[in-house]
């Protein structure tokens, strides 16, 4: 009997969090649910269709096997005094119970085959109105616009990854969405045919973003497509979904989807700046200039593994407070930063030439470092 | 089943003993002939993978040049090819396309450049891997000429300009609107050291 | 030992002490053998899944570093394949099945002692690997390029040790064919052979079939690393997806080498307590072949993300959709045959039965991955997660703690503690859905696999599981402590030891315990 409670338990369960995840759906957030998202994008909604048809077969099924095995359970049991019957084959039962599921399987087949059609025609049918390359590295992602020349890194932003560093002390409920967050989003226009090109720098990577209906593998050496059609403004967050070592969990994927004007708008920006950050490269700073956004590059860039006061991770990830490569030669400590080494990662792509100038001088001169030489940006574009 | 047995028939397994390991012999000489040919299957799919990715077109792999034939041009179609451009790992090089799109008819051909340049102090040696969208299609991007059939050396801090020149089948399905071309290069520098 | 048994040779009983376990060629020791070494690598492995639950009980990272938490669910899952719920099967096969055919032992016993003292060896080195420069293999048990290529000193040794496993699974599987073709007793004809022994037979030319090919990819991995060739390398024309084509072709069937004698354990198990025959014996044979077959042509489904042209994508979706067939017919025959039968609950009918319901559950998910748009949202979740433990844990698993409360008193010829297996049960059935159920959920809301910190919206369901987890895995000492306790003594087990097991195989016909040698005169099946 136990046994029957226990299973009608988990068959309500189940059912409560279909139930739940309906009305939860449609805001927008659907990470917050018990099922797959409706998402926004016509892709994911016939998914999520043809996941909730189904799961309700199953559903079906089950209560129909599950049904015949409790009622055997109670029945047929020596302790009632059942005196078992000795029947051991029915061809025409056993030939029953294998047609009615093929045909079941049949059946299901016919929607899947239509979704997995329309989910695969990414260049035909309709026309793709813009192209981005995704490229998985670890552990970031970087997005490249084929047709706005707009080119950035995507990363954990800092305030996750701080919280997230092995005995942080920092209470993961109080971040903002936690693991989930990114430095650079990626912006898209909504309500435009937008094809994404993955591939992969080192290893294998996914990307996904469930509310967009499909997750597909970043390899290396090889691109491979999808696309999205965004039908609502909104963010939309995701994760890398396969193994690609020691960060896998933290390389989150957040895209905001925006109307035509404030995307244009966006673009208009993101042109400009780097447009500026060419200029900016020319200009000669002050020590106190580069020290104030050294600071912040430091901390979004360079804190998690050194830590926010430059003290490192013994063993792990050496300090940079009275380093031997921060209190010696200027080109060795540009090269390491630019070009990485082993663990370290190269900067180069990542920050422009004067966040690099601002960050090394910051690193030169903090921390009690004091070392009192400037490092200015056309020294970086110099070494580059 | 099992109820009915007589348990006195006195089989001497003495007797045939010797019948008996003569067949289990036979047996696990057919099973390990059996193991040792799946474990070749291992190894044979390798190539064996590749023609067929190579029939399907999968991946547009350097299969070297295709024959300069003439075709029909379709002026009527119109397809949107994208460049994409990649380098693997930490590989010193910016590599880039001339143009990001090219609007082409099939039958036509047509050369775009690329330009690399090793941006290191050191002699590099690269090979690049393309990859041809939608995969069902890139049989029938054909390239004449390509700097993915060969290795490519870089100088130090040279710049070098590298052609490619294609066609695209008429062959290739109607509805198609998109196609994509795409390399990425690889530092093989090593490898072709310890080669020499 | 008496003058009187050193006439027959027959007679003779085991070597004393430690070299008896050595040296040892009879099936049964080594049956033993087998079992007690995937017991315990069952804690060893489990002890690792505890170190991942703890992990994850709250968002933030309170215990391990990431790359140490990738080390252990490489591992976890390597140990609990190869090493428990694997050898636990050629455990009970090697006890079993020359008992069930009238044979006096496998085929080849001294071929079975080399298969068995390999596993320790290559145990051992896997675990040193945990000692090495950049530790224990951490890119997951499917050893995916470039990823796990990317790995310190431990290479050469994990693969080595995949290398010295799949050795020891064929010789194994040669020893098992072997046995059931040539040593079967007069009259038992391949459709008299319980169904135990025919998933075995099946199991053995899987496993023939695909071992030999994953020895061969990770060898490939090797001479990529080490010898500058380029299987898997796109820079020298190779391809890393080839080799997620070669380890799912071994890998699917290898799925079903855990579960096709899971089968036959539920199959020998429904019937005894059901007192009635096994409903449909000659469909559970078909449907297992057409599993075993269809399991080589299904591989892909665990790439749908991976690039496929359209075509395969459909192909692998239908083909998969098929092995739903085949599994529906072997629930169906079960459900028949408790149908008006004589049900009494022990506990390995209890856990046939939690077999039955919660297989059934990671069949459902099952079907529901392989629609392939749809598993394009659950491919690599916790929904995965959730799906394969279920057909795992409370699938082969629980299947093999049937088969050893079903065979304890004729091994140990003691009954064992019925209220402590019971509470066995209870606490496993309860604790298994505690703790993989809400893994489900949060697969479906968007949590990927193996990673070691989480969103706070996952947070409950995680610190469930992870209860979960902690329950399960203690509950299992109770499992140990009833096996030693049957061990050591008891009620005496009578050789039928089930009301009316005679009926349903030779093994009954035995004592219990059965003498040192059985069968060695033939008994003639009518």
């Amino acid at each position: 009997m136990k046994k029957t409670i226990q299973l009608l338990a988990s068959l309500g369960l189940m059912l409560w969090g279909v139930a739940h995840a309906e009305t939860g759906s449609g805001t927008g957030v659907g990470w917050g649910a018990l099922n797959l998202p409706v998402g926004v994008t016509e892709t994911s909604r016939e998914i999520h269709d043809l996941h909730m048809l189904i799961l309700w077969i199953c559903v079906g099924i089950g209560i129909l096997v599950y049904g015949i095995l409790i009622y055997s359970l109670i029945h047929h049991r020596k302790s009632k005094g059942a005196v078992p019957a000795q029947f051991h084959e029915n061809t025409k039962l056993e030939i029953v119970w294998t047609i009615i599921p093929f045909l079941i399987l049949l059946a299901m087949a016919v929607p899947a085959t239509n979704v997995m059609i329309k989910a695969y025609d990414t260049d035909k049918v309709e026309k793709a109105q813009m192209t981005i390359k995704v490229t998985g590295y670890q552990w970031k992602w970087r997005y490249t616009y084929l047709d706005e020349g707009i080119d950035f890194f995507s990363s954990l932003d800092a305030k996750s990854n701080a919280a997230r560093q092995l005995g942080s002390k920092i209470d993961p409920t109080t971040v903002e969405h936690y693991l989930l967050n990114v430095d650079h989003p990626l912006v898209v226009p909504v309500n435009k045919k937008i094809r994404i090109l993955l591939t992969a720098a080192d290893v294998l990577h996914a990307w996904w973003v469930p509310e967009f209906g499909w997750k597909k593998d970043a390899i290396p050496g090889f691109v491979t497509d999808g696309w999205i059609k965004v039908e609502k403004p909104g963010i939309y967050r995701g994760q890398c979904a396969e193994l690609c070592g020691r960060d896998h969990g933290f390389m989150p994927i957040v895209v905001i989807a925006k109307n035509d004007e404030d995307y244009k708008k966006w673009v208009a920006e993101q042109q400009a700046q780097q447009q500026a950050s060419k200029s900016d490269a020319s200009k000669t700073y002050t020590l106190d200039e580069l020290m104030v956004k050294g600071k912040e590059v430091y901390k979004s860039s360079c804190a998690a593994c050194h830590s926010p006061e430059g003290e490192g991770t013994p063993g792990v990830f050496p300090a940079i407070k009275g380093s031997s490569v921060a209190l010696g030669s200027k080109d060795d400590h540009v090269k390491l930063v630019v070009d990485g080494k082993n663990a370290m990662p190269a900067f180069k792509d990542q920050l422009s030439p004067v966040e690099l100038a601002a960050v090394i001088t910051y690193q030169r001169n903090g921390f009690g470092n004091n070392k009192g030489d400037v490092i200015q940006p056309s020294e970086i574009q110099a070494h580059q | 089943m099992f109820s009915r047995f007589s348990k006195s028939s006195h089989r001497n397994r003495q007797v045939d003993k010797h019948e008996l390991e003569k067949a289990n012999a036979r047996l696990v000489w057919r099973i390990v002939v059996i193991v040792a040919l799946m474990f070749g299957f291992g190894f044979a799919v390798a190539p064996y993978y590749d023609s067929i990715c190579a029939y399907w077109g999968i991946g547009g792999r350097p299969k070297g040049p295709s024959p300069n034939i003439g075709y029909s041009v379709d002026e009527s179609r119109e397809i949107t090819l994208e460049f994409v451009t990649a380098v693997n790992g930490a590989m010193p090089l910016a590599f880039r396309a001339e143009k990001a799109k090219l609007k082409i008819h099939p039958g036509q051909y047509y050369s775009v450049k690329f330009y690399a340049e090793n941006q290191s102090d050191k002699k590099l040696v690269g090979r690049a891997i393309p990859t041809i969208l939608p995969i069902s299609e890139s049989s029938h991007l054909k390239k004449v000429e390509c700097f993915c059939f060969s290795e490519q050396v870089f100088e130090p801090h040279q710049e070098r300009e590298m052609p490619v020149r294609f066609v695209v089948d008429p062959e290739v399905q109607a509805d198609v609107k998109d196609m994509t071309l795409s390399y990425t290069f690889f530092d093989i520098t090593e490898q072709t050291q310890t080669n020499q | 030992m008496t003058a009187a048994t050193h006439d027959d040779h027959h007679a003779h009983g085991p070597e004393k002490g430690f070299m008896r376990w050595v040296t040892t060629t009879n099936h049964k020791d080594i049956g033993t053998l087998y079992l007690v070494t995937a017991l315990i690598m069952f804690f060893v492995g489990g002890a690792m899944a505890l170190v991942l639950r703890a992990e994850l009980f709250e968002p933030g990272i309170q215990f391990v570093d990431p790359a140490f938490f990738n080390q252990m669910t490489t591992l976890h899952a390597l140990i609990m394949v190869f090493g428990a719920v694997m050898p636990a099967f050629v455990g009970l096969a090697n006890w079993m099945i020359p008992m069930m055919i009238g044979a006096p032992d496998m085929a080849l016993p001294r071929m079975n002692n080399w298969s068995f003292w390999i596993l320790p060896f290559a145990f051992v080195m896997l675990a040193s690997t945990l000692f090495m420069e950049g530790g224990a293999p951490a890119a997951g048990w499917t050893f995916y390029p470039p990823l796990v290529l990317q790995g310190g000193n431990h290479l050469p040794f994990a693969i080595f040790t995949v290398h010295l496993l799949g050795m020891s699974s064929i010789m194994g599987a040669i020893n098992i064919i072997v046995t059931v073709f040539n040593m079967r007793a007069p009259g038992m004809t391949m459709m008299k052979l319980p169904l135990f022994v025919w998933t075995w037979v099946i199991t053995a030319f899987l496993l023939i079939a695909v071992m030999p090919v994953f020895a061969g990819a990770v060898t490939m991995l090797l001479t990529d690393k080490f010898f500058g060739t380029s299987f898997f390398n796109a820079a020298g024309g190779g391809d890393p997806v080839l080799y997620q084509h070669l380890f799912w072709f071994f890998g699917h069937p290898e799925v079903y080498i855990m579960i096709l004698p899971s089968f036959g354990v539920i199959s020998a198990v429904i019937p005894t307590f059901a007192r009635k025959p096994l409903f449909g014996y000659s469909s559970m044979v078909y449907a297992t072949a057409a599993i075993g077959l269809l399991s080589f042509i299904v591989w892909a489904h665990h790439q749908y993300t991976v690039g496929m042209p359209l075509a395969g994508e459909l192909y692998f979706t239908y083909a998969t959709m098929l092995i739903a067939v085949p599994t529906g017919v072997k629930v169906f025959n079960w459900l028949a045959t408790m149908w008006r039968g004589a049900m009494t609950f022990e506990t390995p009918m209890l856990f046939a039965i939690a077999f039955v319901v919660l297989f059934t559950m990671g069949g459902f998910t099952g079907l529901m991955m392989s629609i392939s748009p749809a598993d394009l949202q659950y491919h690599d979740t916790y929904f995965i997660v959730a799906h394969f433990h279920y057909v795992l844990v409370p699938g082969a698993v629980f299947a093999l703690f049937a088969g050893t409360y079903y065979w304890l008193p004729k091994w140990t010829g003691h009954m064992y503690d019925e209220s402590l297996g019971k509470l066995h049960f209870w606490l496993s059935t309860i604790s298994v859905n505690v703790l993989f159920f809400p893994q489900h959920f949060v697969g479906l809301a968007g949590m990927p696999r193996r990673i070691p910190d989480y969103a706070v919206q996952f947070a409950e369901f995680n610190a469930m599981s992870s209860v979960g987890a902690f329950v399960f895995g203690f509950a299992q000492l109770i499992f140990a402590y009833v096996i030693y306790k049957a061990i050591k003594g008891g009620a005496k087990a009578s050789s039928e030891v089930w009301e009316g097991a005679q009926e349903h195989g030779l093994e009954w016909h035995l004592p219990s315990p059965p003498p040192y040698h059985t069968w060695t005169s033939a008994p003639e099946i009518k």
